[in-house]
């Protein structure tokens, strides 16, 4: 079973507590009545599909809060998990190890 | 001459219903954690996982803005929050009749909860809670002494914990 660190309870628990939502970093259009349909389309469906390292969402049911996450997705690995509204953290040579 | 075994010792688990007590969930931003603590008459704690008890009163760090108070049936506490939501505004919301508590006590009780809970309970230190997850039925655990322990149940999970409870209790019995 995979163990996920969660930045608010601080504390690293069994993947059963936590549920996973999809891609991180998506921004919502600020006018989305403005977005063209190819746009829109970007925004609803397209996603990275990443090899790799790859920044995604994840809710633990314990606080009941959303985070981000950087999972490789070749191993599984979890290398390392923020609090939601933190900035893309740059992805550094130990983080990758 | 017939040979009866009787098993005098005490049930290795013991599982019994609490009696309903008064529960309200409060939703409050952390900036004014310390008023609405103070209206209430407690200190509410900031790490999660975290309880405080006051007179009677607990209160369950459950999220960075979210808090479980239990108290007795009967207990007013509505009525100090309405007094300062204009300084501190917050949700506070009667739950009392939304979950069952249950106690687990007895020296096989964190093997009974390690059938059903992912989360490493004997690792929980005494005092504290969490909310967590018991065979992917969302529950409150409170651990209150080394070998005692509360949950409690949302009520339509009910049925199903208690099964799953009485079939570990079953083999715990059976030596398994």
């Amino acid at each position: 079973m995979l163990l996920i660190h969660c930045p608010y309870c601080e504390d690293t628990l069994p993947e059963l507590e936590f549920t996973y939502a999809g891609e991180a970093h998506i921004a919502r259009p600020a006018d989305p009545s403005a977005l063209s349909d190819e746009e829109w389309r970007d925004f609803l469906f397209i996603r990275t599909n990443a090899r790799g390292p790859h920044y995604e969402r994840w809710r633990h049911i314990g606080c009941g809060r959303f985070f981000n996450a950087l999972r490789d997705t070749v191993s599984d690995r979890f290398l390392m998990t923020y609090k939601a509204g933190e900035a893309r953290p740059t992805l550094t040579n130990e983080a990758a190890e | 001459m017939t040979n009866q075994k009787h098993q005098f010792d005490a049930s290795p688990v013991v599982v019994e219903d609490l009696a309903p007590a008064l529960r309200l969930s409060l939703r409050v931003k952390p900036a004014h954690r310390a008023t609405l603590g103070q209206a209430l008459g407690l200190d509410l704690p900031a790490r999660v996982g975290a309880c405080k008890v006051a007179g009677g009163t607990e209160a369950l760090c459950l999220g960075p803005d979210e808090w479980l108070i239990t108290a007795p049936e009967g207990t007013d506490l509505a009525t100090p929050a309405r007094a300062v939501y204009a300084t501190a505004p917050h949700s506070l919301v009667d739950i009392s009749d939304r979950e069952i508590t249950l106690r687990l006590s007895g020296p096989a009780v964190l093997d009974l909860l390690a059938a059903c809970c992912p989360r490493n309970v004997a690792a929980m230190p005494v005092g504290s809670a969490a909310r967590t997850v018991f065979d992917s039925a969302t529950v409150i655990l409170w651990r209150d002494g080394p070998t005692d322990f509360r949950m409690d149940i949302w009520r339509s999970f009910v049925p199903h914990v208690r099964s799953l409870l009485s079939q570990v209790q079953g083999e715990i019995a059976a030596g398994l």
